[in-house]
């Protein structure tokens, strides 16, 4: 009778101590903690990063309770005659042992972890992950899938002149998209300079580097979209180039890799159409504002000492055949990359029509504009 | 210790200072190129605090406000330059300029010559620096790591500008440190065995050794870049065989010593005022010592704990995990020796106090965070966010700047004759320390929450802490004008100051009058 009573009782805190946790402590505490994830990995990284905590928590508390302890009752006025010892080798002997032991305790879960991670054997799915200036191309090896994922946040939020929405900075215009359950390896590089793809659901984060090929893997079980960023300092728009992943089921998976395959046939018949200078240039407008803007701005004046003007620029008043190949080879030695893989023909040419009948640039230079069959023409192997 | 000292101070025909602006262009006195590396590196703490400023600034809501991405990124570059080259470490070489000859009864350094060069390049180095400010294409805007190729390939043109300046700085370096070192070895005064010197002697002879060994790889870091810019070579640019993660393990061997240069001497400072305030003998002045050579000797073998992300072999990733969690038994030791050399002794709480326990407390939280961080799977998590941020910012500024305040305010009297004003000093340690604490600990919190680090604008979700850290670190900010006036109130007059100036203290220093003569221990005191 009495034991029941007492399980009631625990049974009530209980529930009122979940109720209050769940709804606001720990829903404000999550926000402050890093992630637990989605993955058998990252949920034990996250219960590593509690454990060290914790630790920390109690010796931080031992020793600067000793420590408040000594300041407030060794006070010159309360305790006028100090000690004079100053050495005791057992003492010293002990906070060098007990120190070394608790990192043993500490290091033998982390190294299981970290030998876990460490696991490169082939996925079932296997993405190449590679880091441009300032967006993510994500190439599937098997099905032969290639896109490049861009941020869609507007520049009118970043810049403050239309309210910021739910995921500001943190949406691109295509995630990657993987099945739950299987395992897929990411292989992560970069083309120009080192960026890093970090998914904290996933807990994967891997430098991307230019001639290196790292590798990460994950097991996702629940679907879902994730959102990461790009954590390694890769110049002006470092800020602007997120991750995001959206884990879906098997089934939809297989409907996603049909309907990519789909609109690549689209794009090819795209490619044979007979283009008019209008549409090129419409369709380059888009072309330009998603990939270009960022260095050479709106108005195409880009910055002086950076990113050179492209309005009145001679080349692109005046020389067609140069200014496919920037586009098409980048310039060695600027931070101009070449977008060949970046942009279907299609958009290619249409982006390099634009920027040779914008801002003026028609009426000054010889306004001649560029057809998709151009670029087919000039990725013909030159004999 | 215990001195016996006999007075020459009175024949007085070249004794006293030159007049004018030549004194401080020509001098030669270990006092006077002090206080010049102290007031270069207070000029520089404001200069590079005011980038911080704007970077908090920007930060103080999402979207873009105040700056551009590309300015923003310039910033947070030179804000990292000067505030290590340019701030702490000549304010650590002007502590020791100040106090080696005195703490050792030299009567200058070995080379004072030398000395007035390594300063007298400083300023030229941070004008270089400065200046590309101004010039087309920005400033360096790669970050104070510089990781290639973003500082090389893809920088702007004044990268050169940029690698000219890192040269003199090291150049200043290595003089600097082999002056503390040469005078260290051979003008102690007799009787002062290695193991009876003062502890910031100590930190200070392990610093720069450390120097010496890495400073020059730096230079060959930045050698190599400026090959790659301008001479066609490809170290760091794998389109030409070279291999951009060389760059970081070169940086690295460099940086990660140098993180400790930053700190051993602020242990050394904290030992002594400690001690003083306590009124107690230091405990463990052996286990001292030797913690801080294990420091240094393990801060040769950690580098890679900065890029536990580049894909290393899990081999090299558990090794560094496993030495840079050894870093904690030494560093623990120093804690348990300051706490326990408080127990049971008798203490006030003057401003140095203040300071020096803020140190401890606040030095430990960036030990504890810089543990969790070399746990490599964890680091996965960490790295590169403000988490990292929150890290280094809690051991270099509540740590290497507090210590530097505190030596400021506990031997100021000795170089001024004057005590500064303790009501003024206790409201700017409170004002720093609340300032320091509302600016950095909210960074832990977004860094797990996933805020990634170098970034001018960030996600919806950071918005909150952000506001709450930035109006942090504008209390901060504006807190060091206070310490600026404190300190020209105190050169200026005040209270005249005793030769102990402290009822606890110990040392040569001490028994010297206040202010110190221009020159001191002419004739070399006896050490018993």
């Amino acid at each position: 009778m009495f034991k029941k009573a007492i399980t009631s009782a625990n049974n009530k805190l209980l529930a009122g101590l979940t109720a209050l946790f769940s709804s606001n402590m720990f829903a404000a505490w999550d926000d402050l903690n890093m992630t637990e994830g989605v993955t058998a990995i990252s949920k034990e990284v996250f219960d590593l990063h509690m454990l060290i905590f914790w630790i920390c928590v109690v010796i931080g508390l031992v020793v600067f309770g000793i420590m408040f302890y000594s300041m407030f009752a060794f006070t010159k006025k309360k305790n006028p005659n100090p000690a004079t010892f100053h050495e005791n080798t057992k003492v010293e002997l002990a906070w060098t042992v007990v120190p070394f032991l608790i990192l043993v305790f500490m290091a033998i879960p982390a190294s299981n972890t970290l030998t876990k991670i460490y696991d490169d054997t082939e996925g079932d799915i296997n993405i190449q992950v590679v880091g441009y200036q300032w967006k993510w191309q994500y190439k599937y090896l098997e099905d032969d899938i290639d896109f490049f994922s861009n941020l869609t946040t507007d520049w009118d939020e970043i810049y403050n002149k239309t309210p910021k929405g739910e995921f500001y900075l943190e949406e691109v215009d295509e995630a990657v998209v993987i099945p739950v359950g299987k395992k897929i390896r990411f292989l992560i590089t970069a083309n120009d300079v080192i960026h890093s793809w970090w998914m904290p659901d996933f807990a994967i984060k891997q430098d991307a580097i230019p001639g290196f090929i790292n590798t990460a893997w994950t097991i996702v079980d629940e679907p879902g979209i994730y959102r990461g960023k790009c954590t390694e300092l890769c110049g002006k728009n470092h800020g602007f180039m997120p991750v995001v992943v959206k884990v879906v089921t098997q089934d939809e998976y297989d409907a996603w890799v049909q309907d990519k395959k789909d609109a690549a046939f689209r794009m090819a018949e795209l490619t044979e159409k007979d283009w008019s200078a209008a549409e090129l240039t419409e369709r380059g407008e888009g072309v330009y504002l998603k990939n270009c803007v960022a260095c050479h701005q709106v108005n195409g004046q880009g910055i002086t000492g950076i990113f050179p003007n492209l309005a009145g620029s001679d080349i692109v008043l005046n020389n067609k055949a140069k200014n496919i190949e920037i586009l098409m080879e980048g310039v060695q030695g600027a931070a101009m990359q070449s977008f060949a893989n970046q942009l279907s023909e299609v958009d290619m040419a249409s982006v390099i029509t634009y920027t040779r009948q914008a801002w003026g640039n028609a009426e000054n230079g010889d306004g001649e504009i560029v057809v998709p069959k151009d670029i087919v023409e000039y990725k013909k192997p030159k004999v | 210790m215990s001195a016996v000292i006999e007075s020459h101070n009175h024949d007085d025909h070249h004794h006293g200072p030159a007049k004018g602006l030549t004194r401080w262009l020509y001098t030669t006195n270990h006092k006077d190129i002090g206080t010049l590396y102290l007031w270069f590196s207070f000029a520089m703490f404001l200069i590079g605090g005011a980038m911080a400023m704007v970077i908090r600034a920007e930060l103080f809501q999402p979207g873009m406000q105040i700056v551009e991405p590309e300015f923003y990124n310039q910033m947070l570059t030179l804000h990292g330059l000067i505030m290590v080259f340019g701030a702490v470490m000549p304010a650590f070489v002007g502590l020791a300029n100040w106090l080696v000859p005195m703490m050792v009864g030299a009567p200058d350094m070995a080379l004072p010559r030398m000395n007035n060069l390594s300063f007298w390049i400083l300023p030229f180095a941070f004008f270089v620096l400065l200046s590309s400010l101004f010039m087309e294409g920005g400033a360096p805007n790669f970050g104070w790591t510089f990781y290639a190729p973003l500082s090389t390939t893809y920088a702007p043109p004044s990268v050169t500008f940029f690698i000219f300046s890192v040269h003199i700085m090291g150049a200043s370096s290595i003089m600097g440190s082999i002056n503390v070192i040469v005078t260290i070895m051979n003008m102690r005064a007799p009787g002062m065995t290695l193991m009876k010197m003062p502890l910031f002697v100590w930190s200070w002879l392990i610093t720069a050794y450390l120097l010496i060994a890495v400073m020059p790889v730096l230079a060959g870091a930045v050698t190599m870049m400026l090959m790659d810019i301008h001479f066609g070579t490809s170290f760091f640019n794998a389109a030409g065989g070279g291999d951009p993660v060389l760059f970081q393990h070169i940086f690295w061997f460099f940086g990660h010593p140098e993180v400790y240069i930053m700190i051993l001497p602020a242990f050394g400072i904290a030992s002594h005022i400690i001690e003083t305030f306590s009124r107690k003998q230091l405990f463990g002045y052996a286990s001292m010592v030797w913690a801080m050579a294990s420091i240094a000797i393990l801060s040769f073998v950690v580098w890679a704990h900065h890029m536990f992300t580049v894909g290393l072999p899990l081999a090299a990733e558990l090794f560094f995990m496993w030495a840079t969690m050894l870093i904690a038994v030494p560093t623990g030791v120093k804690v348990f020796n300051w706490v326990t050399t408080m127990f049971k002794g008798s203490i006030t709480y003057e401003t140095p106090m203040l300071f020096a326990i803020a140190f401890v407390v606040l030095f430990t939280i960036g030990g504890f965070s810089g543990l969790m961080l070399a746990i490599t799977p964890a680091d996965f998590q960490y790295h590169d966010t403000y988490f990292v941020v929150a890290h280094f910012h809690y051991v270099l500024v509540p740590g290497s700047i507090f210590s530097i305040m505190a030596a400021v305010y506990y031997w100021i009297p000795k170089w001024t004759g004057n005590m500064y004003d303790e009501r003024l000093g206790k409201l700017h340690f409170w004002l720093s320390f609340i300032g320091v604490n509302v600016t950095f600990f909210p960074q832990h919190w977004i860094g797990l929450a996933g805020m990634p680090r170098r970034i001018p604008d960030y996600a919806l979700q950071f918005a909150d802490w952000n506001m709450i850290s930035s109006v942090g670190a504008f209390l901060f900010g504006a807190s060091q004008i206070l310490f600026l006036f404190i300190v020209v109130k105190t050169v200026m007059g005040g209270k005249k100051a005793t030769p102990e100036v402290w009822e606890g203290s110990r040392g040569l220093e001490w028994t010297v009058e206040s202010p110190a003569p221009y020159h001191t221990f002419t004739t070399p005191p006896k050490v018993n």
